[in-house]
This record gives structure tokens, sequence and C-alpha cells, in this order.
């Protein structure tokens, strides 16, 4: 088991920085998962932690010692592709048999490994198969087969369960975590599906343009989020964000409730104008505007079914946020700054 | 409506049918025309108002007595097929990692370098003859096998190169990093991961170098003067041509042993070429 350390690391394609100064650690066993869209430069971060890529600057540390100049396999690391990545002309057998083969392993020896790394995945009855005879779920146990079979360091996932129907992937990320759990080796996790990133980390590290713009547990990330880029990249629909003198306010649309339902004391009372409804099942989204005082911007609103206020297109009511709720971005830069009054702010 | 449907069926069926057959009697015709001319007597032959394609007198080995006892047939085809695995041989190890190095490498570089490659085979060996018998006499390889195999590869290398270049493009980067890091180097990679799944483009290549050393004629024929350094492509026609008095029998004898070995290990091979291979490696 190790921890993987990234220091200052940059990675240039010709003129487009990829990575640009990532600084970030994990802990022993965590489940450390990069969050972005695509193109923001998590999977290059991946490939320069596994040894795919050459970092143009800066270090990489697994089991604290540099590993800059050590070739993947030397790194004691095991990676799921997004594509998987299966051997197409061996059988699943001989693919999840191959990293131990490589070590040089005994053949009775690399058959009993094989066939504990099949029985940890359910994947027994299908060894003697070619991967363009097993379905994508298939295919993506015998990939993670492949990669826990010879107890590596530290496991690197490339987006996994991408391939898969949402409700496969439901029940891969639920087999997924618990399995890192069982065998609590640390773990970096590459995707751009928030949920799969809530649902998974331990922490979350959201990325854009190749830099961490905030690390830590999904309830930091989410409650507390450090600039307007993570406030609107997590949480759908996305965090509201008014314009007010000389700050940003934000607020999630499920903070965002009709003052009849929730008579609340120190909470902002706002005038919401909803010009549509949208009915979703267990949760109502209002769009609409906000009005005077306020600036007439758009803003959202999202109630869970059990709140059965009688809503409206074309009505204004009176909604209110917690003051808690509440957070304060600076204009310029994005980042968070300290509460002040609303009132400073919308006169 | 049914039997509309039944006829419609009855007729793409025999369309399909009748196209397969076409081409199949297109295709082995020639090698038809050459077995029973082998076997002719040669008044059979001659005679105009015989159905070439038919025997009008008893079938003769005469002809085959003619190619092997009085020329060196047997001679040519050994030397061909000396010459031929040595080429084959060259140009797998020159090509291979070629068309692995350009397929790689991304840019503007690889496939203009791909391109310079491929342009260098539309050179014409008529135009080249000349300054490269200058090159095999500096040698001192002229009137040896040794020459063809020195001058052959650079037809054979650059159209492999270019062919297994496409190969390797198809094959996901993503296995190459699968096997690097599950313990192999770059070459490990290579050689365990990459080779077998292109077989089916070195089996290409084997078959087409081959096949392009055996037809091969000028090169052949300007730098080796002795009989006994003959390939077949230079033998036949000069022994079995004289003047203007063509033996048909033993000419056609000679082209259908020359062809027949590559014919069959192309069919026994031709599923192997049939794309696909890597399905069920990535998604």
């Amino acid at each position: 088991m190790a921890t993987v350390e990234a220091r200052d690391i940059r990675k240039s394609f010709g003129t487009v920085r990829a990575v640009d100064g990532v600084n970030l650690s994990t802990k022993e066993g965590e489940f450390l998962v990069l969050l972005g869209s695509s193109g923001c430069g998590k999977t290059t971060l991946l490939r320069m932690i596994a040894g795919l890529e050459k970092p143009t600057s800066g270090d990489v540390l697994i089991g604290g010692q540099v590993v800059n100049d050590l070739p993947p396999r030397a790194r004691k690391i095991a990676m799921v592709f997004q594509s998987y990545a299966l051997y197409p002309h061996m059988t699943v057998f001989k693919n999840i048999a191959f990293p131990l083969k490589a070590q040089g392993m005994r053949a009775d020896a690399v058959r009993q490994r094989v066939e504990w790394a099949a029985a940890l995945f359910g994947i027994e009855l299908l060894l003697h198969r070619k991967p363009r005879q097993l379905s994508g779920g298939e295919r993506q146990r015998v990939a993670l087969a492949r990669a826990v079979v010879r107890e590596p360091a530290v496991f690197l996932l490339d987006e996994p369960l991408s391939n898969l129907d949402a409700k496969l992937r439901a029940s891969a990320r639920d087999e997924l975590q618990q399995f890192q759990r069982r065998i609590g080796t640390t773990t970096i996790y590459v995707t751009h599906d928030q949920v799969e990133a809530m649902g998974l980390g331990d922490r979350i590290a959201v990325m854009q343009h190749g830099r961490v713009r905030q690390i830590g547990t999904p309830m930091e990330v989410y409650d507390e989020p450090a600039d307007t880029f993570v406030a609107a990249f997590l949480g759908s629909p996305p965090m509201n964000l008014i314009e007010g003198k000389d700050c940003l306010v934000g607020f999630r649309p499920e903070h965002f409730l009709p003052k009849e339902a929730f008579p609340m004391t120190e909470a902002a009372s706002v005038p919401f104008r909803v010009t549509r409804l949208e009915y979703l099942g267990a949760d109502r989204l209002l769009y609409g505007v906000l009005e005077r005082p306020f600036p007439e911007q758009k803003v959202i609103a999202k109630l869970p079914s059990t709140v059965t206020t009688s809503i409206r297109q074309g009505e204004t009511h009176e909604f209110v946020v917690k003051e808690k709720d509440l957070k304060f971005f600076d204009r310029d830069t994005g980042l968070r700054t300290a509460p002040r009054p609303l009132s400073t702010q919308f006169a | 409506m049914a039997t509309l449907y039944r006829v419609r069926r009855w007729l793409a069926d025999g369309a399909h049918f009748g196209i397969v057959a076409a081409f199949t009697i297109f295709a082995a015709f020639p090698f038809y025309w050459m077995l029973i001319t082998t076997f002719k007597r040669t008044t059979d032959l001659m005679n105009r108002t015989h159905n070439p394609f038919l025997f009008h007198e008893p079938p003769t080995l005469e002809h085959l007595r003619v190619l092997f006892y009085d020329t060196l047939y047997g001679r040519w085809l050994a030397n061909t097929a000396v010459v031929g695995v040595l080429v084959v041989v060259v140009t797998l190890v020159l090509a291979v990692p070629a068309g692995y190095a350009l397929a790689r490498l991304t840019g503007r570089w690889g496939e203009q370098l791909g391109i310079g490659i491929f342009l260098t085979y539309l050179v014409p060996p008529t135009l080249l003859f000349i300054p490269l018998s200058r090159v095999v006499v500096g040698l001192g390889l002229q009137d040896s096998l040794w020459s063809l195999v020195l001058v052959y590869p650079s037809f054979t290398v650059p159209f492999s190169t270019w062919l297994l270049m496409g190969f390797f493009k198809a094959i996901p980067s993503d296995l190459e990093d699968a096997a690097m890091i599950d313990g192999y180097s770059r070459l490990g990679a290579f050689v365990k991961i990459v080779m077998p799944i292109s077989i089916a483009g070195i089996l290409t290549v084997v078959i087409f170098s081959f096949t392009l050393v055996m037809q091969e004629f000028v090169y052949a024929l300007t730098f080796i003067s002795p009989v006994s350094q003959y390939t077949v492509s230079v033998g036949v026609p000069t022994f079995l041509v004289h003047g203007d008095v063509y033996f048909w029998g033993s000419l056609m004898a000679g082209c259908f042993i020359a062809s027949v070995p590559i014919a069959v290990v192309y069919n026994f091979f031709v599923d192997r070429f049939i794309a696909g291979f890597t399905v069920g490696a990535v998604k």
C-alpha cells in the first residue's frame, strides 16, 4: 500500500497546457476522485502518475519515492482504462494472468491467483472466452480482475464505468466501492460524472483548465465551494449565482424554498416570479426571475415532491434562503469571500 | 404477395450466386488453362480446329520432362525460393519496426515520412536498374543472387512499411499502455500484444513480398548472367521461347508450378486476412 503525491506537476502539449501546476496527495487507502469536464487535464494527470506520460516539470511520488524516471511497470500500480484495453487475442484467463506472467510467476501459482481474482468479480465461468464474446459489464469486470490480480500498491481508474448503461453503472459503482473498502488500496479515480464522484470519493479534486480548483470531501466541495466554478460545476441544477453590488451571491436551488411552506427566521426573503415549471417526479423545478429589489436575473428552485405548495406559471411568490446557505464570491476572481448582509448588496 | 416475395428472393439469390460464380471462374480460369496446356500434346495444342480447353489426344508428360530435364527449372525454383525467403526476412526486419514507429509517431512528421516512404515505391524499376547496376557492380555482387536480396527490399520495404503502418494505427494505444503497466517494456508490449494482433498484416506482407520477388523480371535479368543463378521469372521465358517458337506446354507447366504454392498458402490463411481482428479489445 502507498500514497500518491503530485508536486507542482505540469504537462504541455505544444502550446497547450494540459496540466498546469497540480499539487495533491492521497492518504493511505484513500479513494480520491479527479472530477472535471472533458479536456480539463484529469486523464493526463492520471497518465503521468501511471508513467505513461512524462511530466514537463514537477514530481510524482508513490510511497514517498520520486518515480519520475521509473517506467510504468516499476511503479507498482494497476490501471483500468476507459476502453478496458483487454487483449483481444487472449482468453479472459490469459488476460488476467498477463501481469503475473510478466513477473515470471510459476504456472500453478498463476492459476491460483487468476481464480482468486475471477471469483472476486464473479467471472469464473468466463475464463475460457475471448473479450469479443463478453458484454460491456463482463469486460469491465475482467479489466478490474486484471488490475487486482497482482495486488498493486495503487489503483488508477480512468472512467471505468462510462461505457456501461445507466442501470449497470449504479450497481457497478456499488460493487467498486465495496471492493475498494475491502482491499483498502489507495485509488485514484477519474470521472466527469459528478454523481459518480460524490458517491464514490472519500475526497474529490475538482479540476478545470489543468488546475485543481478545490479538493475536499464530497460534503465540503458541495456545501462550501471554493469558487464559482466549483459552485456551478457541482449540483444539478447548479448553484444560482446573482450579481450584487460588489460580490456574487450564490444559493443552491434546493435551498430556495417558498415562504408559505417554510416560514423561517434568519432567512433572506426574495420575491420570485415563476416563468416555467418542470415536474420530475421526485422534484419540481421552478424556473423564473427575481423581482425588485433584486436584479431581474434567472434562477432555479428545486422543490422536493413533499412540498405541495401550489405554484403556477406567471405567479410571484415570496421565497426564502437561510442565511447560512448563502455563499459569497468575489466578482473578479470568483473566489469565496466573507459573508455580508444582503441589504448591502441589493438596495 | 407471398409468391412475389418468393420470386424476388429467388432472383436475389440467383444474382448473388451468379456474381460469385463469375468471379470464381474469372480467377480460376488461368489456372485451368495452364494446367490443361501442361498435359496436352503439341499437335493437339497447335491444331486450330481443336477446342483449346479440352483434350482431343491423350495427355502427355513430355512438356514436364523438357522443363525438368532440358532446362535448369528445378534450380531456378530453388533460387527463387531462396531469394524470396531472404527478401521476406529483410523486409520484415526493416518494415515492422519502421511501420510501428511511423504509426505511433503522431503529428505532421510521421505522416509526411510515411508518404515519403510510399513515394519511393512509385519509382519504376525500369528507371532504377541503371544506377542500381552500378551499385551492384561496386559491391561485387554481379551474377550473384545476393544482388537481388540487396535490391528487392528497395520496393518491398516501402510498400510493406506503409501497409503495416495502417495495421498498427488500427491498434488502440491503450493496449500497449496496459501491457506496459502490466509489466512489460515498450518492446515487450510490442512483441506480446501488437505483433500477435497484427498477424494478418504481417502475413499480408510476407505473401506480398514473396509474390513481388517471384514476378520481378528487370533486375533479375540485368544483374545476373549465369544460367544456374537465374530465377524462374527470367529462366522460363529465356529458355522456353526460342526465337519465335514458344514451348507452350513447358511454359505453362513452369508458370503453374511456380504459382500454385502461393495460391495454396494464400487460401490457407485467407480467413486471417479478414478484418475485425481487434473486436472486443476496447468498448
